[in-house]
């Protein structure tokens, strides 16, 4: 892998750090006018999440991750993996369930996610932006009451819960931005 | 529809920096301080181990030599007052390579001047006021702070900056979040230095007022001369607002041998470090042995000024063409 100089940090640029993935976040030039120039990174961890700081002497570099964001379909849960597909190769990839974390209530079979793969392996799941999704529970609809006020919590089919407006029935399928959990609008079938 | 041609400063930007510039005059010329100009282009450059230069060829074969982009005016100007100019300011574009950021762009635009017969405590005075000058009518500014360097180091960290106890200045860092400075600092206690008051002391500095720093410790004098009282610091001024470093001051070293062997000292340390080489400014070290009649310096850099004028966040907001639009 290559490796990238501070002057080469940028938002989205993937290396290694502490043996571990990261995301350069923002890239901060700090130079006191007499002294040395240093970098100030904000990196993200693509493992843990976590987001840390760390100063580097100006011109230091790191190593690049081999890391990929890559459009796969999600297949099946097998209670123990899930597992997903390259559309366009059939390749398969499995994740375990500490992979997927938060996401897992977006997932429907069938469905297309991003998978971060790093050195090849799943690091991350990521779902699309919005979703549709049927309603599994929810209290009956108010008939005719567009108005938008208020709300009520709504049972996804993947075990999300959702605030959906009053007149959202049982049953509907739903649009929702998975960035916010929050009700888009519903989806003719 | 392309935009990339268009200047990423607003009309109204240019405007400021105009009055800016037209404030600055007026200041210094009700103080009979005389207006100068000096070469962009030179045969050599400073020799500050931290500072990268630009340079360029000239051509009219057979000859050709290499010219050097200034880092700053302030050789070529010191030279105008061993030759007897009186006191000076100039405005004038610098150039250092490798600077790019949210307050950094590679040419920039500085205000230096000097004042024949003025110690460091009588420049701090005119900072004062001039700074008064052209924040009034843009920016309400609290009381001018004048703290020591050792004074606010102790205040915000509580390690002594003129001692250099490295297992003291290991404990702060692995207890304040900074574990990183201890492998990259490792015993060069500038470079520590450098490395806390940039992260722990800086960005506190000056909250809507002028703050002005000065004994910086000895290890952090370039061109600056010893306090004549303690040895351990240096004749040396910084000045802050917002936590923005906008420009540094000396009272000026004249010794001519002294100046020789410091030239000496970082031509050596750029070697170590393997930075481009440079020639030593024998017209300086000779404007010296001539005779540099005391006085006092401070360079402030204009375009970081009107970021603070004009609260904008980078200082692209404040420069017509940056350098990715130059």
């Amino acid at each position: 892998m290559a490796s990238y100089s501070t002057n080469e940090f940028k938002a989205g640029l993937k290396v290694m750090l502490d043996n571990d993935p990261c995301a350069i976040i923002e890239n901060e030039f700090v130079k006191p006018g007499k002294g040395q120039a240093f970098n100030r990174v904000k990196i993200r961890n693509l493992k843990t999440g976590r987001v840390i700081e760390r100063t580097f002497k100006s011109g230091d570099s790191l190593e690049g991750a081999d890391v990929v964001d890559v459009a796969m379909q999600y297949l099946y849960n097998d209670g123990e993996f899930r597992h997903f597909m390259v559309p366009d190769t059939f390749e398969q990839y499995q994740c375990e369930e500490k992979v997927i974390g938060d996401t897992s209530k977006w997932l429907k079979d069938q469905d297309s996610c991003t998978v971060t793969l790093w050195n090849d392996a799943p690091l991350a799941v990521s779902p699309p932006n919005f979703v549709e999704l049927a309603i599994v529970e929810t209290d009956p609809g108010l008939r005719g009451d567009t108005s938008g006020g208020g709300g009520k919590p709504a049972t996804l089919e993947t075990g999300a819960v959702v605030r959906v407006p009053l007149f959202v029935q049982p049953g509907e399928i739903i649009k929702v931005d998975t960035r916010t959990g929050e009700y888009i609008s519903r989806v003719k079938e | 529809m392309p935009t990339e041609w268009q200047p990423t400063c607003s009309i109204e930007l240019l405007r400021l920096r105009a009055q800016v510039f037209a404030d600055i005059r007026q200041f210094f010329l009700t103080r009979a301080v005389l207006e100068v100009e000096t070469p962009l282009l030179g045969n050599s450059c400073g020799t500050d181990p931290e500072l990268d230069f630009f340079t360029t060829d000239y051509c009219a074969p057979p000859l050709q030599r290499t010219l050097f982009m200034q880092t700053s005016p302030e050789f070529a100007m010191k030279r105008l007052l061993a030759a007897g100019s009186g006191c000076i300011y100039q405005i004038g574009k610098a150039f250092r390579n490798g600077e790019s950021g949210r307050f950094h762009n590679p040419e920039f635009t500085l205000l230096e001047w000097y004042r024949v017969g003025f110690t460091l405590p009588q420049l701090m005075d005119e900072i004062a006021e001039l700074m008064a000058v052209l924040f009034s009518g843009h920016r309400a500014l609290k009381p001018t702070q004048r703290v020591s360097y050792q004074a606010l180091f102790q205040r915000y960290t509580g390690l002594n900056p003129l001692a250099f106890s490295l297992q003291d200045y290991c404990a702060y860092a692995q207890a304040n979040d900074v574990p990183e400075a201890v492998s990259l600092c490792g015993s060069d206690h500038g470079l520590w230095l450098d490395f806390i008051f940039s992260h722990k002391v800086q960005p506190y500095l000056g909250e809507s007022a002028l703050c002005m720093v000065y004994g910086y410790p000895a290890c952090q004098s370039s061109l600056a001369r010893l306090n004549k009282d303690n040895s351990h610091v240096t004749d040396r001024v910084e000045v802050f607002i917002n936590g923005i470093e906008l420009g540094n001051g000396y009272y000026e070293l004249t010794d001519a041998k002294e100046q020789g062997r410091r030239f000496d000292e970082e031509i050596a340390v750029r070697q170590q470090n393997k930075r481009p080489v440079t020639v030593k400014d024998q017209h300086l070290v000779s404007a010296l042995e001539a005779g540099l009649p005391e006085c006092s310096g401070m360079a402030i850099g204009l375009d970081r000024l009107l970021m603070l004028l004009s609260s904008s966040a980078t200082i692209n907001e404040v420069l017509n063409f940056p350098l990715h639009r130059a």
